[in-house]
């Protein structure tokens, strides 16, 4: 057994496990005090790629369990951070706590799953991956537009001074200090959000392993089989999207908390469009390699943002290319080369590699 | 009155460049069954070719007409390589594979053209020269009748023009016969002969060419061109084939024109439709609300964008083969 087999299949030898746990604990937990010292701005990049990977995980039981292109998943990314919004901010003068808002949004985000999903999930997948995408896109012309007559999302303004998230006394939008030790906000919400990973990673992995799991992964190899097997196929279909959206939800929310302010503007295709990236990247189905996909690509722009940019003025004198243009160009030719030479992802799950070189 | 004929002619308009895009997902659908998400993106490039073209020219000594007919000629290769070279990195190493995969591709793809194309012409609008004055010719004498342009006209005009030639190369000529057989059965049209691969990429590059007509027309009929033009235009464009019956060329273009239609009217009359305003004689609290912003209306023109979406998740529950398709939606 060579080396790199060994690393990556450390979980599986007992001898390896337990120290393997304990030092990728170890790890994510001195991360934010390692990034705080390059600068807040790192560790608040780590905050959006949790975020990322809690959206990549949802996006994944979509396309990755049950085998559905859904190309307008942030619209429930943009539903659940709306709700928030509403119920936390001065916009309706609403403060409610987050472990209130949280359920809510994901169920609101549940709905509009449920609603996008019944009339189309019994067509075939071409379908539902158009209808997905102007789904997005409608969800963001009411948000731009649901300000008259009556004034419900501001607009293109959007909405401003959300509530942090508040834990009794621990409030996450300031700073902690604990003697001479201050605690960041920042870094605060990156141990909440690191929380709230491993619960949906552990959740998601239950899910891959229950009948349900089975179910997705029998519609997606062959849906007319699944069916002769008993399997309601619209319902199953259905659920997948319903929990996809719910989790998007869930990090929509905690979305406005972070950043404090919400606008249309960051729900645009593009941003389903990455997160569909990182779930194609890392290897539809797999959890570990979705969450490996997220943070590979939620901090790859970040690392050329502050190369690419400064290399091009010394040499050309002038930016050639955006960094902003350069991280889509990316995440195209990532999905296009990943689909094109390795469609099963850089950790592939072991039945979908199958399915995908299979004649 | 007056406004219902103005409404009609934006919307037939409209409806014909929706027809001509339409087109080209019908056919590329038709022959191997795949949505090819990249061709909104194929309008787009070809409204910034010509755009680029009529730019460089226009005030210069060559004629107007000669400038547009250029812009054009310069869109048509354009468009019809970009359609040649994404069906061969992108979708045809793929034909066998699961149905996810060139969905995938397509996607990345379609990202890929629009950012190459925000590097070249950049993030703002550009607005096309005006080389032609525009000319507006009312129904009547009254000065508040209905009008029409002279560029509507040329749209309307080029759009019936590119869809009678497009039925002819299809039903009269050798490669129209072609391809027919190819979206039969590809299987038995190879062993009569037929090159699938090259009856394919015949499919994409006339559908692409078909694209950058049919952006060239937007662009100048709106005057702007934008590198994320392409997304919506595609989607309604898309969902007019669906309406019309995917895969059915008379459909696309019934679809188109419906499609643009029920948006100009949507525009035009919804705003007045679902004015809540005159709830003031029994709700006073909305007197307030209606003086405030004098637009009282729940759904103004700024939905605009919404109607087509609304039709294609109407027509794919209620009648998914679309109004001439005959396939059933599970298959189709």
């Amino acid at each position: 057994m060579n080396l790199s087999a060994t690393l990556l299949g450390w979980h599986k030898n007992p001898k390896l496990f337990w120290p393997g746990v304990i030092m990728i604990a170890i790890a994510l937990i001195a991360l934010p005090f390692v990034l705080a010292m390059q600068g807040t701005a790192w560790v608040r990049i780590a905050n959006f790629a949790i975020l990322y990977v809690l959206l990549s995980l949802g996006l994944n039981i979509v396309v990755g369990f049950a085998g559905l292109l859904d190309l307008g998943y942030i619209a429930f990314y943009a539903v659940g951070a709306y709700v928030y919004a509403l119920l936390a901010s001065p916009q309706f003068g609403l403060h409610l706590p987050f472990w209130v808002i949280l359920p809510i949004g994901a169920l609101v985000a549940c709905i509009f799953g449920v609603l996008l999903g019944a009339p189309t999930l019994k067509l075939r997948g071409d379908y539902l991956a158009i209808v997905t995408l102007g789904f997005g896109e409608i969800v963001r012309i009411f948000m731009n537009n649901l300000s008259e007559p009556i004034n419900i999302t501001n607009g293109p303004n959007g909405i401003t001074t959300i509530d942090a998230i508040k834990i009794g006394s621990v409030n996450f939008g300031n700073d902690t200090r604990i003697g001479d030790f201050v605690l960041s906000g920042t870094i605060k919400y990156y141990f909440f959000l690191l929380v709230v990973m491993l619960v949906v990673i552990v959740i998601n992995r239950r899910l891959q392993n229950s009948r349900i799991g089975r179910a997705w992964e029998a519609i997606r190899e062959d849906e007319m089989a699944a069916r002769a097997m008993g399997i309601n196929t619209t319902r199953i279909k259905l659920l997948a999207f319903a929990m996809g959206a719910s989790f998007g939800g869930i990090a929509g929310g905690m979305f406005a908390s972070i950043q404090g302010f919400i606008s249309p503007e960051s729900f645009v295709l593009n941003e389903s469009v990455m997160v569909l990236a990182m779930v194609v990247l890392g290897g539809m189905g797999n959890i570990p390699g979705v969450v490996v996909g997220a943070v590979l690509l939620a901090f790859v722009p970040e690392i050329l943002r502050y190369t690419v940019a400064p290399v091009q003025m010394a040499i050309f004198g002038k930016m050639w290319i955006e960094p902003e243009v350069l991280r889509m160009l990316l995440f195209g030719f990532a999905m296009v080369v990943m689909m094109l030479f390795r469609p099963a992802g850089l950790l592939p799950s072991a039945i979908r590699k199958r399915e995908f070189t299979k004649e | 009155m007056d406004t219902f004929l103005q409404q009609f002619i934006n919307g037939l308009t409209l409806g014909c460049v929706y027809a001509v895009v339409a087109l080209g997902y019908t056919m590329v659908y038709g022959i191997i069954q795949l949505i090819n998400f990249a061709h909104g993106e194929v309008v787009m490039i070809g409204a910034m070719v010509a755009f680029s073209v009529i730019t460089a020219l226009a005030g210069s000594p060559v004629p107007p007409l000669l400038i547009v007919l250029l812009g054009v000629l310069a869109a048509i290769p354009a468009c019809a390589l970009v359609g040649y070279t994404v069906e061969r990195i992108a979708y045809r190493p793929l034909r066998n594979a699961p149905r996810l995969a060139p969905l995938i591709t397509a996607i990345g793809i379609s990202i890929i053209l629009q950012h190459l194309a925000l590097l070249v012409w950049g993030r703002n609008y550009i607005s096309f020269p005006q080389i032609f004055p525009t000319q507006t010719y009312h129904f009547t004498d009254s000065p508040n009748s209905a009008t029409v342009t002279n560029v509507q006209i040329v749209i309307m005009l080029l759009s019936f023009t590119m869809m009678a030639g497009l039925l002819l190369l299809i039903y009269k000529t050798r490669i129209g016969i072609a391809m027919r057989a190819t979206s039969q059965n590809p299987h038995i049209a190879g062993l009569m002969g037929i090159n699938i691969n090259s009856v394919i990429s015949f499919t994409f590059v006339i559908g692409a060419a078909l694209g950058a007509m049919a952006g060239v027309m937007v662009g100048s009929y709106y005057g702007i061109a934008h590198y994320q033009m392409g997304f919506l235009l595609g989607l309604k464009a898309f969902s007019a084939a669906v309406l019309g019956g995917i895969g059915n060329l008379a459909g696309a273009v019934l679809g188109g024109i419906l499609i643009g239609l029920i948006e100009a009217f949507g525009a035009g009359y919804m705003g007045d439709l679902t004015n809540v305003c005159f709830l003031n004689q029994w709700l006073p609290g909305f007197s307030g609300l209606c003086e405030a912003n004098a637009n009282g209306s729940l759904f103004g023109s700024n939905y605009k964008d919404v109607y087509a979406f609304i039709v294609l998740i109407l027509v794919l529950v209620f009648r998914p083969s679309g109004l001439l398709g005959e396939r059933v939606g599970d298959r189709a």
